[in-house]
């Protein structure tokens, strides 16, 4: 019997009203916000609207797009890191080794803490005076550094906190899709004599590259969205040398108390990470060329 | 009756006529909130560490439970505006920083306290208001007088300070002694103590705050106050960049240069570690050291820290600031938040907190033959409160947006070295007359 084709949305239908009510009230929320000067701790009805004047006053902000610049560097540094140093570590844990599901379980650990704690663990080990980083380098014969209150450091400061947290993450989605490779392809292209780089960049690697451009959409949005970490570790600073824009967002909500403001420089960060995801997805898009 | 009851009962007869009518009062004015729980919002601060070991005798004496909730400072503000906005809040006391009384009172947010001590049922006819220091009341308790927070005509009570504190100078008697030093009694002695300290010992010289937003805003009002300067003039226009405003920015570039490593990212925790780690000969900040430099497991400096004066710029001045206790106007259990509040500011309590490790905000405190036994920096820190400058800091509802994003980010691109102490300074002037424009102010 065919099944009628009205079936599949009455069974999909409620899930996807949930879904995009889930996902679309907020958005619309901050479109709303952006049109109104409204500051927190006073009653919504005292909400004055002012249409497109906070788009205006934030795209006028030189800070706002300093801090646009911080953190697509910083979101290219830490993601390309992340995807290099992720997809290395599953191709060297792919294969069964004496203590894998140890080394797997130790890789994972960091994504498992508070961003809090992860700022301030890193705080700590970036202290000039007790840090583990300048006891280390001393103990190398290295000059100690001022990690946290030199601007360039702080930003390496910020990227490697990052990368630490969320290396783990690209690992753990490669190594399952490795997992699933079919072997007889590279067995086949073993005896059609590819070496090793040859099995991995040209066969393995393409054969998930459908994970690959999901993981690195999935890491750009996180980047993208990173707050506590660096409010622990630099809160912005020195200058503004590491105020990236998820930390202007809340600086400009919670300390200027301008809400709409705030709103209206977020709707910049959506665009912005909307192209990159599009982007990324162009790369090989996993729910392209789907039977219908 | 037995022999035993017969004895009890003469005994409170005879003895219960001499007891205190204040207590039977008290028992009176508890009874009412006997059960109910306050929701009291706290920081994360040494002040209020050694309140929650004082706190669990609130609730035996009164039946009242208190339910803390602890954040760290910097969260603090967030939570609280959004709990305060509700129609009915959870918080029925809650701690604010100095900065944050004119905002919270110009957003109708927190209440006038004189209806509370007006109230015969609520009040405690032996509180002494007039012991508490008269400049913290000032700073953390008026809103409504001239400028909006200091006292005089229209000031109005919002606030009791509980964790106040003025700016005092800690030292190493140890490395005075060895170098035949004198701590630093101006400015101009000041700044050649920096230099000869860092060459003669090899350690920083002075721990300061540095970290971009308050912090570095913070260390740097430590010497635009005492060398004549100030963020506004009287017309609430900008003159944080005059000659006294660069000097200020350039002796802070100088603390900077000779302190322990890493100032410029330094926040009051990494300020006070490097002083009581052995890291820094002096620290010239808030009074709340005072209970960590003899706590051996914090401090490896016990013993060897002799207390002084803020250093006399063009005049004599240290900072007034700190935390205090105000009620939400949408508190559930308003009376008995106040009681709390009552209670813990009063004199026993204030001398409770402070032999835990708290700061004191009673005169009666400071001079208690216990207190300055155990602490005998009080002392100094009596003389220095002579000083204390209620205007310390615009407390303006705009300041937090000009401190944290106008002033926190240009002053720390001048410690970096990103900007000379003129340029940062200037540079700040248009962002913080648009703040002040923003906030009503015609400048």
């Amino acid at each position: 019997m065919r099944t009628p084709s009205w079936v599949p949305a009455l069974y999909l239908g409620p899930a996807v009203v949930v879904m995009a009510a889930a996902c679309l009230y907020p958005v619309l929320s901050a479109f709303q916000l952006a049109g109104f000067d409204w500051s927190m701790g006073t009653p919504w009805e005292s909400a004055r609207w002012v249409g497109w004047d906070n788009f205006l006053s934030a795209f006028s902000n030189p800070r706002v797009w300093s801090s646009l610049w911080t953190t697509l560097l910083f979101a290219a540094v830490c993601v390309a890191a992340e995807m290099v140093l992720g997809i290395a570590l599953a191709l060297a844990l792919e294969h069964p080794v004496r203590g894998m599901s140890f080394f797997r379980t130790l890789f994972i650990l960091p994504m498992m803490i508070a961003p809090i704690a992860v700022g301030l663990a890193w705080r700590y080990m970036f202290d000039a005076q007790f840090g583990l980083i300048n006891a280390a380098l001393k103990a190398m014969g290295l000059n100690a550094q001022i990690w946290l209150a030199d601007p360039n450091l702080a930003f390496i400061a910020i990227v490697v906190a990052d990368i630490w947290q969320w290396t783990p993450c690209v690992f753990i989605m490669m190594i399952a899709a490795l997992a699933n490779v079919d072997s007889s392809v590279i067995e086949a292209a073993r005896i059609d004599g590819a070496r090793w780089w040859q099995q991995t960049f040209l066969v393995k690697l393409p054969m998930v590259m459908h994970v690959i451009a999901i993981t690195l959409m999935m890491r750009l949005i996180d980047a993208f969205r990173v707050l506590e970490v660096i409010y622990v570790l630099t809160f912005g600073g020195p200058g503004d040398s590491t105020e990236i824009l998820a930390l202007h967002i809340y600086k400009t909500a919670f300390v200027g108390q301008q809400l709409g403001v705030a709103a209206a420089i977020s709707v910049l960060l959506l665009a912005v990470v909307a192209v990159l995801s599009w982007g990324a997805l162009r790369l090989s898009n996993p729910m392209k060329g789907e039977p219908p | 009756m037995k022999r035993r009851d017969t004895l009890k009962a003469g005994a409170i007869t005879v003895f219960g006529a001499a007891f205190p009518f204040s207590g039977v009062q008290a028992q009176n004015r508890y009874a009412k909130y006997a059960g109910k729980t306050v929701v009291f919002s706290v920081p994360a601060h040494p002040h209020y560490d050694a309140m929650m070991k004082i706190l669990p005798e609130f609730t035996k004496e009164t039946g009242i439970k208190v339910e803390t909730d602890k954040l760290a400072m910097g969260r603090m503000k967030e939570k609280q505006l959004l709990e305060m906005a509700k129609p009915s809040g959870d918080f029925d006391l809650g701690c604010y920083v100095v900065m944050w009384k004119g905002e919270y009172v110009a957003k109708n947010l927190i209440q006038p306290l004189q209806p509370f001590f007006d109230n015969p049922a609520l009040a405690d006819p032996s509180y002494d208001m007039k012991d508490i220091v008269p400049i913290y009341l000032e700073n953390l308790g008026l809103v409504g007088g001239p400028k909006g927070y200091l006292a005089g005509p229209g000031a109005k009570l919002y606030g009791i300070p509980y964790g106040a504190e003025t700016s005092v100078l800690a030292y190493r008697r140890d490395i005075f002694a060895k170098h035949n030093l004198k701590p630093p009694e101006t400015y101009d002695d000041f700044r050649k103590l920096l230099r000869t300290i860092k060459d003669k010992e090899g350690i920083g010289a002075l721990a300061s705050r540095g970290q971009a937003g308050h912090q570095v805003v913070h260390a740097w009002l430590l010497h635009l106050n005492p060398l004549g300067g100030s963020v506004f003039d009287d017309q609430w226009k900008a003159r944080f960049n005059d000659k006294v405003g660069v000097e200020a920015l350039k002796f802070l570039q100088e603390v900077v240069a000779t302190g322990p490593a890493g100032i410029a990212g330094y926040g009051q925790g990494e300020s006070n570690t490097a002083f009581l780690q052995g890291q820094a000969a002096m620290y010239l900040d808030s009074t709340s050291l005072a209970g960590l430099v003899n706590d051996p497991t914090k401090s490896k400096v016990v013993g060897n820290v002799s207390w002084a004066l803020h250093p006399k710029g063009v005049k004599r001045a240290s900072q007034s600031g700190g935390l205090g206790l105000a009620i939400p106007k949408n508190a559930k259990n308003a009376e008995a938040g106040f009681l709390l509040m009552q209670w813990l500011t009063s004199k026993k309590q204030d001398k409770a907190v402070t032999m835990a490790g708290g700061a004191p905000m009673r005169n009666s405190t400071l001079r208690d033959a216990d207190a300055v036994r155990k602490y005998p920096e009080f002392i100094t820190f009596v003389e220095a409160l002579k000083y204390s400058a209620p205007d310390w800091r615009p407390i303006i509802p705009v300041w937090d947006k000009i401190n944290v994003q106008a002033l926190g980010v240009g002053l720390s691109e001048a410690l970096t070295g990103k900007k000379s102490a003129e340029q940062a300074l200037n540079d700040l002037v248009p962002q913080v007359t648009a703040i002040m424009r923003e906030g009503g102010y015609k400048v």
